[in-house]
């Protein structure tokens, strides 16, 4: 797909954050477009995970949170009153960097979003649990042990159990906050190049403290700092001759 | 204090490596155009033997860098610092050949007589090791308008070996006797404008390091 095809699936203006009297995020301006992957970087603090919080609205169970500025998600501004959260939730699936499934069966993991949405039908549930595992490439390691408890399987399955149940409600981005920071080496790679393979049917917006690992998997990369975002450009540029100073300062190590 | 000291502290001693590497090659070639010209063939050995340690220490340099990013991972101005500095070593070992290259052609002339071209390969040979130190300065100094001054200069040095082949193609007319003798000058004035070729191609190195971006300066 040429760049120019590619649409926005967030664009992101002037965004202002405060947790009470703490501005945690200003005047962010960022594009984000579909079916690329987009890695977040910055030190500890720095605004980053509040920043794809605010993405599917769940910052807003921070009491005193406020906002100001826009998110637009496929045009929309979601933080329109008539914007529904469950709507948005839908659209937009969410993994965390501890694995956290459900102390369910991993199929029950998987086929929980879509009964949620009222889906009952045996088959077709059995249809969206195969076609998640299999996307999330984990299916050959469980499909036979789909009735045992999701906490029963290693860490770095567990997670790639959270993504299939992303995956299950058949979203349209994917924002993952440190996914493979509880993981080791090769399960890490697993899910990176995951990664690599979703970006074909979603946009994927990842928070990483791995540099190595932004500069591997994403197309574009945006430096948080201080709640701001100091540069955002394609990924090859950052990691290979920024034009910030402070971003060549965190990349190579220097502070953060 | 930065955080990454340990990185700091290697990478210094890579450049610094570097800079003796750069020194021992110039030298040679220097001194293996006395030894031509004074047709002194215990210097012209002594060419040959020193080259070893510049192969040595090319390989030093190269694997302290290889070190480096194995367990550094640098970016960006760190990565091609590195990067730079490898490539750059290595045009410095073959300058160092060139200057093996040229010492084998003297012992091979020996006692015969010179040809009178020999002056103008001297003054090629003056201008590609003015070019080289110099680049070795502006590289310390990372000063990229001194780089493409140097750059410049290989004009001169192509236009004087133009010059020489053309002399001694002339000479092989009148006194075909002396074609061995020839051809071994025309071989040591190629080497001289090839050595002139690698300081333009460290002044571009120094641009990329500078710049991140590639510059041709041999146009």
């Amino acid at each position: 797909m040429t760049e120019s095809a590619k649409k926005a699936v967030y664009e992101t203006k002037q965004l202002n954050l405060w947790y009470g009297s703490n501005h945690a995020l200003k005047n962010i301006d960022l594009e984000i477009m579909e079916n690329e992957v987009t890695a977040i970087i910055g030190p500890s603090g720095c605004g980053k995970s509040t920043y794809i919080k605010t993405l599917n609205r769940m910052v807003e169970l921070v009491p005193s949170v406020k906002t100001s500025g826009e998110i637009l998600y496929r045009g929309r501004n979601i933080f329109n009153h008539d914007y529904g959260v469950e709507e948005l939730r839908t659209r937009v699936g969410m993994v965390f960097q501890k694995p956290n499934p459900f102390p369910k069966s991993i199929y029950d993991n998987i086929a929980y979003g879509p009964r949620i949405h009222g889906i009952k039908n045996k088959k077709i549930l059995d249809e969206i649990v195969e076609k998640s595992l299999r996307g999330a490439a984990i299916w050959d390691e469980v499909k036979d042990r789909l009735n045992e408890n999701a906490y029963s399987i290693s860490g770095g399955q567990q997670q790639r159990i959270c993504i299939a149940r992303a995956l299950a409600i058949e979203p349209d981005v994917i924002l993952m906050d440190e996914p493979t920071s509880a993981l080791d080496p090769i399960s890490t790679l697993k899910v990176e190049e995951l990664v690599q393979e979703l970006k074909k049917d979603y946009s994927i917006i990842i928070v990483t403290h791995n540099m190595q690992q932004a500069a591997r998997i994403s197309d574009k990369t945006a430096f948080f700092l201080n709640g701001e975002v100091v540069e955002y450009d394609h990924t090859d540029t950052i990691f290979s001759n920024p034009s910030d100073k402070r971003t060549e300062d965190y990349i190579s190590g220097r502070f953060g | 204090m930065s955080v990454r000291e340990k990185f700091d502290v290697e990478l210094k001693t890579a450049q610094e490596e570097l800079i003796v590497l750069s020194t021992m090659a110039v030298n040679a070639l220097s001194k293996s155009m006395e030894a031509l010209v004074t047709q002194d063939v215990d210097a012209a050995l002594e060419v040959i033997e020193d080259d070893k340690d510049i192969n040595q220490m090319e390989e030093f340099i190269n694997d302290r860098v290889i070190l480096l990013i194995a367990k550094q991972s640098p970016v960006a101005t760190d990565l091609r610092r590195l990067i730079v500095t490898i490539k750059v070593a290595s045009d410095m070992e073959r300058v160092g050949d060139y200057a093996v290259n040229i010492a084998k052609e003297t012992i091979r002339i020996g006692k015969q007589e010179l040809l009178p071209q020999i002056g103008h390969i001297q003054q090629m040979q003056k201008l590609a090791v003015a070019m080289l130190r110099q680049v070795i300065d502006a590289f310390v100094e990372e000063d990229i308008v001194k780089a493409k001054e140097i750059a410049e200069l290989d004009d001169q040095v192509d236009e004087l070996y133009g010059d020489v082949i053309r002399r001694l193609m002339r000479e092989g007319g009148e006194n075909p006797e002396k074609l061995s003798q020839i051809t071994q000058l025309a071989f040591i004035s190629r080497y001289m404008e090839r050595s002139a070729d690698h300081a333009t191609n460290i002044a571009e190195q120094l641009f990329y390091l500078v710049r991140g971006q590639h510059y041709d300066l041999n146009k």
